[in-house]
């Protein structure tokens, strides 16, 4: 089976700055990666890579979705072939309306891959029912995007964006940062949701809780730019007992 | 305002001479009742001549140096230029009485001037002075104080335009769009519109002038007057669409009585030079103004826009807000004056204007200016310049957006700060349609 996501031995910098060391991960469809680690061990940086930010540039390896090279392929591209990233800090686009920014993105991914565009009534019935699983009021997404939501608002539309578009690996970096208990079951709820058999996950976050409510398949330390250790879900509750000084000390 | 320093012993520009040679053959002609103001007016000019880059207010657009040569006045069209304009200026989803102006002439056939509203009365302006429209020779050049050779210019060679009357307390619903389209030869036009709007009435004007499909050189010159008359409602939407080579210079001069409202917007999209400049005066107490706009503007375009906003009675209002989207040399000029005279107390005047550059080779020269002869005030300006945001491009993209269609998005949003100050709904569709056509055409 061909992995949904194949990282070999990537190296990245930003500025000069060398933030991934060679780099290996591979998420095969249905599974859930939690990719744990200290701040500036480089796990944004991870998730930026992968999605073509600007500034960010690739010094050596690779990074395979679904066989295809990222490298290779623009922002949208990479959104296209079914890349999601769900950012720590969702951005406030003034101006936009939600529905507006909705349409255009789930229909220019459907067009590059040659599927047919959805309809505005389709697409306004399908928000709602995304709307109603995250608890969120109508209301909200007649705002221009992210306008004015507060921290757990912006997760919560941020879920509803990749529940949307329906992506083929989803990357939620930090998706607990900003969330009281309660947003956090529901974004939680909404990424369980997502899980199936052909759909790969990846959770970056600095802290255990998250994946109390997201079960992960397999669990990552990364510190200094690459993955140190790899175990099962209960890696991450032994991190939680003795943090991360150890993993630190042995990258330095 | 404009104040030329020209010395009485400068050779005139081969411009200036034309206008000279056009203006001695035109005398003969032409309607009597304003040949004193027309005299008057075209004095006015060759005292000064073109405005150059050292009169403050012509200081980025030097229109002496920028008008080498003036096409000669328009001729009548011929009937093929009146049947490829039945369309033009078509605004979808709006529905407005067209008075339509190919050439610089009014044409009938296609203008709707029938069953007009009870209280509004509509003219083209040869034929309400044809008519002997008193009023309306009395109020030409009259409704503000305006010394501006461009608007001399206009003064002194006005041809056709318009004369609207809406009747005290009347509300016309239906918009009533002026659609100027160039002819196919290059000319030159000289519009001239006259609009009052008495006690209470409100009405909605859209101007559109229209030369997408003539690649010619031309100049228009266009002038709007406008009386608000106490309490009084007007929104205008001016829209430029001139052609690739076309020259367009356009004063607006608005006088607001008491508890008046104007509502205007310019939205400029097209032409090689584009000069925009409104006079409004803020007569009566608490009178509104709202004075709005956006260019988008691309290879060698040049566009200013230059406002004077004189508040002269209590309590009167201002909102300025301008927004400039510049691509390739374009280059933006915003010049907006603020002048609140003695005892315009509580005068609340706010003006604003952004440029978003989307090229190195892109300029925006911003000058606001406030003159304050009261104390009991609130003023404010800025303007900003900036680029693209590259955090929220990426952003629209990471979500499947090409860029093209993100940067798309994105420009709509910022043009649609000042586009929603548009009241009218189908207006503002269909100005955003305007927009969203050229950004992706």
């Amino acid at each position: 089976m061909t992995a949904l996501l194949e990282i070999r031995d990537l190296k990245a910098e930003i500025a000069g700055k060398q933030i991934l060391n060679g780099y290996d991960l591979t998420v095969k469809p249905g599974e859930v990666h939690a990719i744990m680690g200290p701040n500036g061990s480089g796990k944004s940086t991870l998730s930026y890579v992968l999605s073509g930010r600007p500034g960010y540039k690739v010094t050596g390896g690779q990074a395979l979705l679904a066989g295809a090279d990222l490298a290779q392929m623009t922002v949208d591209e990479r959104a296209a072939a079914g890349l999601f990233l769900a950012f720590q800090y969702p951005l406030e686009v003034p101006g936009v309306a939600t529905m507006t920014f909705l349409r255009a993105a789930l229909n220019a991914q459907r067009k590059k891959r040659g599927e047919e565009e959805m309809s505005s009534p389709d697409l306004i019935k399908r928000v709602k029912e995304l709307a109603k699983i995250l608890d969120m009021d109508m209301e909200m997404l007649r705002r221009p995007v992210n306008v004015g939501f507060s921290g757990g608002e912006k997760k919560r539309a941020e879920t509803l964006q990749m529940m949307l578009l329906e992506p083929k690996l989803c990357i939620l970096d930090e998706a607990d940062s900003g969330l009281d208990i309660d947003a956090l079951k529901v974004v939680s709820n909404g990424v369980n949701q997502l899980r199936s058999k052909d759909r790969g996950i990846v959770v970056i976050t600095h802290y255990q809780r998250l994946l109390d409510y997201i079960t992960p398949d397999v669990v990552h330390v990364q510190s200094a730019g690459r993955i140190v250790r790899t175990g099962g879900k209960e890696l991450a509750l032994e991190l939680e007992e003795t943090g991360y000084a150890r993993y630190q000390s042995e990258a330095a | 305002m404009s104040k030329a320093q020209s010395t009485p012993t400068r050779k005139p520009t081969d411009a200036e001479a034309r206008f000279a040679e056009y203006f001695a053959a035109r005398q003969a002609e032409g309607a009597p009742q304003l040949a004193e103001l027309r005299t008057a007016a075209f004095d006015a000019f060759a005292k000064t001549g073109l405005p150059n880059r050292h009169d403050e207010a012509w200081k980025y657009t030097d229109l002496r140096a920028l008008l080498r040569d003036v096409k000669p006045l328009a001729a009548p069209p011929e009937q093929s230029a009146k049947e490829a304009a039945r369309q033009a200026g078509r605004l979808p989803g709006v529905d407005a009485r067209r008075i339509v102006f190919v050439g610089g002439y009014f044409a009938p056939e296609l203008s709707d001037l029938a069953a007009l509203e009870n209280g509004l009365s509509v003219a083209p302006l040869s034929q309400a002075l044809a008519q002997g429209d008193s009023a309306a020779t009395a109020l030409l050049g009259k409704v503000g104080k305006i010394d501006d050779p461009a608007f001399a210019l206009n003064t002194a060679f006005m041809g056709e335009g318009v004369v609207i009357r809406v009747a005290a307390g009347k509300q016309i619903e239906r918009p009533i769009h002026l659609v100027f389209v160039a002819g196919p030869k290059p000319a030159s036009y000289f519009l001239r519109s006259l609009v009052v709007v008495e006690k209470g009435a409100r009405a909605s004007l859209i101007e559109s002038f229209e030369g997408a499909g003539t690649p010619e050189e031309y100049l228009v010159n266009a002038a709007t007057e406008l009386l608000l008359e106490e309490g009084a409602r007007l929104e205008r939407i001016k829209i430029g669409r001139e052609g690739s080579a076309a020259m367009h210079v356009s004063t607006f001069v608005a006088s607001l009585a008491a508890e008046a409202r104007l509502d205007d917007f310019a939205l400029n999209l097209g032409g090689a030079l584009l000069r925009n400049q409104s006079f409004v005066s803020l007569e009566g107490r608490a009178a509104h103004a709202g004075v709005r706009g956006a260019n988008i503007l691309s290879g060698k375009q040049h566009a200013d826009a230059t406002l004077f906003l004189d508040h002269a009675a209590e309590r009167s209002e201002s909102k300025a807000l301008f927004k400039s989207v510049l691509n390739g040399s374009s280059q933006a000029v915003f010049q907006g004056k603020i002048l609140v005279r003695p005892g315009a107390q509580k005068t609340d005047a706010r003006m604003m204007a952004r440029a978003l550059l989307l090229s190195e080779g892109a300029q925006a020269n911003c000058k606001p200016e406030l003159e304050i002869f009261a104390d009991d005030v609130q003023c404010a300006h800025g303007s900003t310049v900036g680029a693209m945001d590259d955090a929220l491009m990426f952003y629209l993209m990471a979500r499947g957006i090409p860029a093209p269609e993100a940067e798309a998005l994105l420009i709509e949003a910022f043009v649609g700060e000042a586009l929603d100050a548009v009241e009218s709904h189908s207006l503002r569709e269909a100005l955003a349609g305007l927009v969203a056509e050229r950004l992706r055409g």
